[in-house]
């Protein structure tokens, strides 16, 4: 535990050493104030709905950003050999590594807390749904990071690590949605509803906490930093 | 100390070890010597534990590296090809991260800090970006970071790789006086390099090991023949004349950077002192010698000789 630790350390320390995590925390914050403003005076109702149902979308691709270098930029200047040759396990670099991007979102996340205080300084919310909300955004964020994190493990190139998972978590998301729902053959439709990131995310975002959901959103998260973990395995081997 | 029996890795097709094996004993400082591509970087990364091969066996002391990899690499401190270190960290950071990587006990840690940046030269730069470092600096960096552990064995991938001459021997230095605690294995394709520093060389070609043993052994074998190098300006007739001098065993003519005058290379007999002799033959010739030099026979032409395909 202590390896990860260290790696979560270094991890977050090199986020703040460059401007990138100070740029990253200003647009998201900015995106999503501007996004949820835009909605809240337009529906005149004291909640965060329009927030959260826009946090996976503004995720696609803030979560990508954050996740792309960890492992690309190890390759491409070759310190993943000097970690990889130090006694530690794969899995406890994978872990740190994971845990760093997590708490930086987390992080963000929190920074969003004007908006609930404007609600409740404006109007009279519904907190529970509220809170339901930004433990639903942790839980999907993590998923958006384990897939992030799994697919800059193949790659020592940051914008290919982006874009693919971009696109990865972009089909898990839509697989849900009603667009694909109708054209896809209907005893597919309860799977692709099943492993849909969206569908999951609306109830959490109501403020539903399911069990279902929740150990829908840890599978997702361990699967693929299992994934992970044997791809840095493989990748030695080769 | 670390024990390679009959190593093979192969990339696909790519045959990059293939049927390696030595022996270091504790405390040796052994170079692998070999031209780009031979297999040195392969087997450091194996006895690292970085990747496994394809077979044979590799142990560093005592733990088979494939099976034992944390055991092994706990005894080891690796220095790898380019070393490459984060750069937004500090000296100072980067240490105290690799030291918590190898569980140095909190308490400890401080001490152990002070030890290697002692030995290395860093305590100027401690609270420096390692981006800011020169590229000297950055390699005592590395070395540091290495010994942090206080490792029985260094495998150092090309150490002294993109320094400048001044640095160069810095960094030899510092090699020899950790070594003489350390067995350390480190991996050139300069010659002067492990001349000066290793008590033993293995000379590696194709995955192969082609020559080994001290640097002054290696180069006795290929002694045999004395080589002259000899600048005239005048024509070629005067090969001829040079080819009568007692001792001269052969003349090749090599290309010549200077407009006007004639480069040729001599092989001679040990035993005789041909010089004054060519320098006769050369005026005799009613030419004039530009330049006479002898060039030793170094490990360099061991090397040439044995890595020639």
């Amino acid at each position: 535990m202590n390896h990860v630790i260290t790696i979560l350390r270094r991890e977050m320390k090199s986020y703040f050493n460059t401007p990138m995590a100070y740029i990253f925390i200003i647009v998201f914050l900015g995106f999503n104030a501007w996004l949820f403003v835009h909605f809240f005076f337009l529906n005149n109702i004291a909640s965060m709905r329009a927030f959260f149902s826009l946090l996976p979308w503004v995720f696609l691709f803030f979560m990508p950003a954050i996740t792309m270098k960890m492992w690309s930029e190890e390759k491409r200047s070759g310190t993943i050999e000097t970690l990889m040759t130090l006694p530690i396990k794969d899995a406890e670099v994978v872990l740190g590594k994971f845990l760093a991007s997590f708490l930086f979102v987390a992080f963000s996340l929190f920074l969003t807390f004007p908006v609930p205080v404007m609600i409740g300084l404006l109007g009279v919310p519904d907190w529970g749904i509220i809170i339901g909300g930004y433990i639903g955004a942790l839980f999907l964020a993590a998923v958006y990071i384990a897939i992030g994190l799994w697919v800059s493990s193949f790659t020592k190139n940051q914008i290919i690590s982006f874009i693919i998972a971009v696109l990865i978590t972009f089909a898990l998301f839509i697989v849900g949605e009603d667009l694909v729902l109708v054209t896809a053959p209907s005893g597919m439709v309860p799977l692709f509803r099943y492993i849909s990131l969206g569908s999951h995310f609306q109830s959490i975002a109501r403020g539903v906490i399911d069990t279902r959901d929740v150990v829908y959103y840890l599978c997702v998260v361990f699967i693929f930093l299992y994934l992970n973990i044997k791809n840095i395995e493989s990748s030695k081997w080769r | 100390m670390i024990k390679v029996e009959n190593l093979h890795k192969n990339y696909d097709e790519f045959k990059a070890l293939d049927g390696v094996s030595f022996e270091i004993e504790k405390g040796e400082i052994v170079g692998l010597l070999g031209p780009n591509g031979a297999g040195k970087t392969t087997t450091m990364k194996i006895l690292t534990s970085y990747m496994p091969p394809s077979g044979g066996k590799a142990e560093v002391a005592g733990f088979d590296c494939s099976e034992n990899p944390l055991e092994v690499r706990k005894r080891i401190g690796y220095l790898s090809e380019n070393n490459p270190l984060y750069p937004e960290m500090s000296v100072l950071e980067y240490l105290e991260f690799t030291a918590r990587m190898h569980d140095i006990p909190k308490n400890k840690v401080m001490n152990r800090i002070i030890d290697v940046v002692k030995d290395c030269g860093l305590k100027e730069k401690l609270q420096q970006d390692i981006a800011e470092l020169s590229k000297g600096y950055r390699q005592r960096v590395g070395l540091a970071a290495v010994l942090i552990h206080n490792p029985d064995v260094l495998i150092l991938d090309e150490p002294t790789a993109g320094l400048d001459p001044n640095q160069i021997a810095e960094i030899r230095d510092l090699i020899k006086r950790i070594g003489r605690e350390k067995t350390v294995m480190l991996s050139s394709h300069i010659l002067t390099e492990v001349q000066a520093t290793c008590d033993r060389v293995f000379i590696i070609n194709k995955g192969k090991i082609v020559a080994q043993g001290t640097p002054e052994e290696l180069s006795s074998q290929a002694q045999g023949v004395t080589v002259i190098l000899v600048k005239v300006r005048g024509g070629r007739e005067v090969t001829d004349k040079i080819r009568m001098v007692a001792g001269v065993k052969n003349i090749t003519e090599v290309p010549s950077n200077e407009e006007g005058a004639l480069f040729y290379s001599v092989d001679a007999d040990p035993s005789t002192d041909v010089r004054v002799g060519i320098n006769h033959a050369v005026l005799d010739a009613g030419y004039e010698t530009l330049e006479l030099t002898r060039k030793d026979v170094s490990l360099e032409d061991v090397f040439a000789k044995l890595t020639k395909t």
